[in-house]
């Protein structure tokens, strides 16, 4: 637990310091949000009816943001092959970078998204809907986007490859985050059924894609 | 290529085989029939021109690469892989730009296992206690070096695999470097460092991987005790 507990402190601190992704996904998820209400015009009851969409395209598209200096950056100043030198199993060195990257990216979404729902004129009950569906909903992308930055690690510009190798991958997380959300504010559906299908994408993204990405590494060079 | 796993004696008595080793980078043979043998207290230069192949062996040796024929082993106390055993110092530092020295020294600490010296302890030994505070990015290139090398220092590792060490180190720093390893080498570890420059270790062997004819695949030669 010890290298797993270091190796999660570290890139805490990185995200944290200059250059690092720490805020940066939540401003680009500010950025679209803000967007869209000046391209649609203020239609409220427009807004309110497509908000979750939004509110979830723009998650996934600041989800990306950072994902693909994920190990690129260890892979280039050399830190990969002092991780490679652990007791530690490649799955637990990712486990713990996405965990981090998560804890920085994913999180801060989820915890902003009543504020953010604000500018879409989204009812409190949607709100809330759309903090507990990011909350299990960006786990799952940010797993399937690590596999996509395993792969692309030792690519320079790997970031675009990244990006449209993974989004496929993201669109059942995608369909069920919305229909989940859109779930809570009526409908034909009860909102448990799309978000209990959330729940399993994030876990078999957690278990495919650590051992994805390990794999990736492993192979990688 | 087949890595034996010897479970070890009582005593921390290292032996490190290298028997017929070969390597290739895509196509291309860098070397073939490498073959030697260290025990605990040796110490291995691995000479030759740029880009001739000594990196490449290292980079087997540290199990980034797989090697295209050979075997390799390590008989040591316990039953730890060949990579578990190791330290590695190479031209990328392996430092994080925005974290300070003493941070990353700490996180190698942490990771790796099998604490040895403090990070500040570790630093002062190399001379570079005044920049433990400071990010690695202010810190120069040979300062950057001096606090890859105290990685050494913090974790307990028997086998140390340096590449070009004393690369980008003034003089002074490269004394210190010698003399930690002779320390290193006293207490029973195995040291194998590149060098194209003469680097005064006692009773060190030498390899010499040579550039390959046009005609034939690389070879080496030159395997015997050196200065």
């Amino acid at each position: 637990m010890r290298p797993f507990r270091a190796l999660l402190i570290r890139d805490l601190k990185l995200a944290a310091r200059v250059g690092g992704s720490g805020l940066m996904g939540l401003v680009f998820f500010l950025s679209i949000v803000t967007l869209i209400p000046f391209a649609l015009g203020p239609d409220l009851n427009l807004l309110s009816r497509i908000g979750p969409a939004i509110l979830w395209i723009a998650a996934l598209l600041a989800t990306l943001i950072g994902l693909d200096r994920l190990f690129q950056a260890d892979q280039e100043d050399g830190s990969l092959d002092l991780l490679r030198l652990s007791e530690t199993p490649m799955e637990m060195v990712v486990l713990a970078k996405v965990t981090a990257h998560w804890l920085v990216t994913g999180l801060p979404l989820a915890l902003a998204a009543p504020f953010f729902g604000l500018l879409v004129a989204l009812t409190p009950e949607s709100m809330l809907a759309m903090v507990a569906t990011l909350l299990v909903g960006t786990p799952a992308l940010t797993f399937i986007g690590a596999v996509g930055a395993a792969l692309t690690a030792s690519l320079r510009r790997g970031g675009l490859i990244l990006a449209i190798l993974v989004l496929p991958f993201m669109i059942p997380t995608l369909i069920f985050g919305v229909s989940a959300a859109t779930a809570a504010t009526g409908g034909t559906i009860p909102f448990a059924t799309p978000f209990l299908i959330l729940i399993a994408l994030s876990l078999v993204a957690a278990v495919v894609g650590t051992v994805g990405a390990a794999a990736a590494l492993r192979s990688g060079e | 290529m087949v890595i034996r796993q010897d479970r070890g004696r009582g005593d921390r008595v290292l032996r490190l085989h290298v028997e017929n080793l070969a390597c290739s980078r895509g196509e291309r043979r860098i070397f073939e029939g490498l073959s030697f043998a260290l025990d605990s207290g040796d110490a291995l230069l691995v000479l030759g021109r740029n880009g001739a192949g000594k990196s490449s062996l290292l980079d087997i040796l540290a199990g980034r690469l797989a090697p295209a024929g050979g075997s390799l082993a390590l008989e040591e106390a316990g039953g730890r892989s060949l990579s578990e055993c190791l330290h590695y110092v190479g031209h990328r530092d392996a430092l994080k730009a925005a974290l300070t020295a003493e941070e990353n020294l700490t996180f190698a600490r942490d990771f790796l296992g099998s604490p040895a010296l403090a990070p500040r302890e570790a630093l002062a030994a190399l001379g570079l206690a005044h920049a433990a505070r400071l990010p690695v990015a202010y810190l120069s290139a040979g300062q950057r070096r001096r606090v890859a090398l105290a990685r050494l220092l913090v974790a307990e590792r028997s086998l140390w695999l340096l590449d070009e060490p004393t690369a980008a180190l003034d003089a002074a720093s490269q004394e210190t470097l010698l003399r930690l390893i002779d320390e290193h080498r006293r207490k029973g570890g195995i040291v194998i460092a590149t060098t194209h420059q003469p680097l005064a270790l006692a009773e060190a062997k030498t390899i010499r991987i040579e550039r390959p004819a046009p005609d034939r695949s690389a070879f080496v030669v030159a395997d015997g005790e050196g200065a």
